[in-house]
């Protein structure tokens, strides 16, 4: 009988074999979490944001508020109608703008705008905001969530391409919340 | 009849599982347990093989896609024959599923089943929990409307709170940067292979144990689980009070499971099946998304909690639940078994069992949102404005055009974000009232930017018709003192009075 410390043939063999499918394994793991992880590092360089246009500067009169849609920069052949997104414009004057996401700040539901009380109100728990899109009542922790724009060649365009969340908003849109 | 025996022996001669599945069906259960209390983890698993069944069919005919799927739903309900039927018995059946599931935790938590040596058992039960409540989200999002859209965006806006990682777990969660078509497909991938394979080996290993380990008893007051001595004392029970599984409790499972699946079906025809509600167009923001039933009551503890509270309590809250019902078989292992003598344990389900269903009920008319037709559709009652001036028919008219109705009830209609205002003017005297609405305060926005002194004046002026027939308007007492005469309209008469 052999001690402890012999390792037979066959046992040898196991032991490289296990190494061999660990090595096979590890090889294979590079590409499987790199693909399972593509829409997480894709979107570390900021690749999904780009500018897009809302439409001409005459589409928004003066001191309103009004709705645009875009289609998101970044679309995948099977998206339908959710690549299109929805947003505020305030038209501050002139070439002053705000534009305001559509979701919530608190958790994503579309607020809607209320020319007459001058509010955006949440459907869903209840979050209200100011013109400026600073938090008036209710849970939202912070103001609306705001793109970047500029107005160029009589067209008004916002950096956008992903969604707004409150976890994402500091790093993704480059702003501190609006104050009031 | 021979024939059929000589095939029933050729196969057993090689698959030999008769042995096995006698062993298994014959073995011995304590008499006591052939009770009606039993019937519930065997009814989750035929509601669960339901599910299987029906969701196979539905995979039939739904397409996967952003673009597609509510095509297709909307095919399964109105062109394919009896797919409303399919398509309610999987939508009910996960109703009851999760209705089950839970009843059974409660059972077996009452009946101190999870004590030793079945802890491991109660611990897959409870990953099993979780795995329920993920089939029931990601279902939720393949029946892709209105609410699986904003759904997802409310389940990305939590996720997305996770410290340093939270942004990348929602791209990992979205498959993108937005909700759109590689959402749904890895949603549809979670929901009918990720999820149901765990579902399936976990059922397995929980029903193995059951097995190996033996139903637990029924629990005598006095009887106490004791380590050294529980299993001996079993096996003494089972055999002495013991009856084969097979007939002699079994029979209780199948009326059960018949009566459940019965009950499934009952409701699908009867209420046919869940949406799906308007089109997945993130462009069409009249909608206000709501969760399944069974989330509801998040829904509404996501309305409550403080600003502050928000991030922390989604974060840690679920750590604290999971960590609690994992860990209890390891802190109360052993001892008393019988709820007679456990009064926290019930205590503790009574008190869940109350949050969730007041939570639930609060979401079922969310009393914390704005009601955003009432400017327009709920009109002000008429004896508001009988016998009343011009001025604060004038303020009633302010009050719906500027939506103070969304938010504030008269008579019961209207929002109840706010206090109701049928006796505003017993509470608040009109310099009050002047500051609420211009500066707001107590989750009210200030409405000063927008409204003229005159809107305010109006406003006001109607506030303070709101009391009941005989009971005065709140008044300042010292004002009778520094302005002289009654005071009641000056601070109105002020404000008109402003250039």
């Amino acid at each position: 009988m052999s001690t402890d410390k012999t390792i037979s043939r066959r046992g040898l063999f196991m032991k490289v074999g296990i190494l061999f499918n660990g090595l096979v394994v590890t090889a294979l793991a590079v590409p499987v979490v790199r693909f399972l992880l593509s829409s997480v590092m894709r979107g570390r360089a900021n690749r999904y944001l780009s500018w897009v246009s809302l439409g001409t500067i005459n589409q928004f009169p003066e001191g309103e508020t009004r709705l645009a849609t875009f289609r998101n920069p970044y679309v995948t052949p099977t998206d339908g109608k959710t690549a299109d997104t929805a947003c505020w414009v305030r038209r501050i004057g002139g070439e002053k703008f705000q534009v305001f996401a559509i979701n919530c700040a608190h958790l994503g539901c579309p607020v809607r705008w209320f020319p007459q009380s001058g509010l955006f109100m949440c459907p869903c728990h209840g979050g209200a905001y100011y013109q400026d899109g600073a938090r008036a009542s209710g849970p939202p922790e912070r103001g609306l969530f705001e793109y970047p724009y500029k107005v160029q060649n009589g067209l008004v365009t916002i950096q956008a391409g992903e969604l707004p969340t409150p976890g994402a908003s500091a790093a993704l849109l480059g702003e501190t919340p609006p104050c009031a | 009849m021979r024939l059929i025996a000589q095939i029933g022996a050729w196969f057993d001669r090689r698959l030999q599982l008769a042995a096995p599945i006698r062993e298994v069906s014959e073995h011995p259960v304590p008499k006591n347990t052939a009770s009606w209390w039993y019937v519930f983890g065997s009814a989750a698993l035929v509601v669960f093989l339901l599910q299987l069944a029906t969701g196979i069919m539905l995979a039939l005919i739904y397409v996967p896609s952003a673009s597609e799927a509510w095509n297709s739903l909307q095919n399964l309900n109105h062109d394919v024959t009896l797919g409303w039927f399919i398509r309610a018995l999987h939508g009910w059946g996960s109703n009851f599923m999760v209705a089950i599931v839970l009843i059974h935790m409660v059972q077996v938590f009452l009946f101190g089943a999870f004590k030793f040596p079945r802890e491991l058992t109660w611990v897959i039960g409870v990953f099993l929990l979780l795995m329920t409540m993920g089939m029931a989200f990601t279902g939720q999002v393949l029946r892709f409307d209105q609410d699986a859209y904003w759904g997802l965006g409310i389940g990305a806006s939590i996720a997305s709170r996770v410290p340093l990682l939270g942004p990348a777990i929602v791209k990992l969660m979205l498959g993108g940067p937005i909700i759109a078509g590689a959402t749904l497909s890895r949603f549809f991938a979670l929901h009918v292979f990720v999820i149901p394979g765990m579902l399936i080996g976990f059922v397995g290993l929980h029903l193995l144990m059951v097995i190996k380990l033996g139903i637990n008893e029924w629990p005598m007051p006095g009887r106490l689980v004791k380590k050294a001595t529980y299993e001996h004392e079993y096996h003494e029970l089972t055999q002495k009070d013991g009856a084969p599984f097979v007939p002699y409790a079994v029979w209780k499972d199948l009326f059960f499971a018949a009566f459940v699946i019965l009950a499934v079906a009952a409701c699908a025809v009867y209420f046919g099946p869940f949406g799906p509600t308007g089109q997945p167009d993130p462009t069409i923001i009249q909608t206000a998304p709501k969760p399944d039933y069974f989330f509801l009551w998040l829904y509404a503890v996501l309305s409550f909690l403080p600003a502050s509270m928000e991030t922390p309590a989604l974060l840690i809250g679920p750590v604290i639940i999971i960590g609690a019902l994992l860990l209890l078989p390891f802190l109360s292992g052993e001892g008393e078994k019988s709820w007679r003598r456990r009064p926290i344990a019930v205590l503790t389900i009574l008190l869940v069992a109350v949050t969730l269903a007041t939570f639930t009920h609060l979401a079922g008319y969310t009393p914390w949102s704005p009601e955003m037709n009432a400017w327009s559709s709920d009109p002000i009652p008429v004896r508001f404005l009988q016998h009343r001036t011009a001025l604060e028919r004038q303020g009633a008219l302010v009050f719906q055009a500027k939506q103070c109705h969304n938010c504030h009830a008269l008579e019961g209609m209207g929002g109840q974000r706010g206090p109701a205002l049928d006796s505003v003017a017993v509470q608040l005297t009109p310099d009050q009232l002047i500051r609420q609405v211009i500066q707001g305060g107590g989750n009210m926005p200030a409405y000063g930017k927008n409204l003229t002194p005159a809107e305010t004046t109006a406003l006001v002026a109607f506030l303070q018709t709101l009391h009941p027939a005989g009971q005065a308007p709140a008044r300042d007492a010292s004002r009778a003192l520094a302005f002289g005469g009654s005071g009641q309209n000056s601070s109105a008469v002020r404000l008109s009075s402003r250039p």
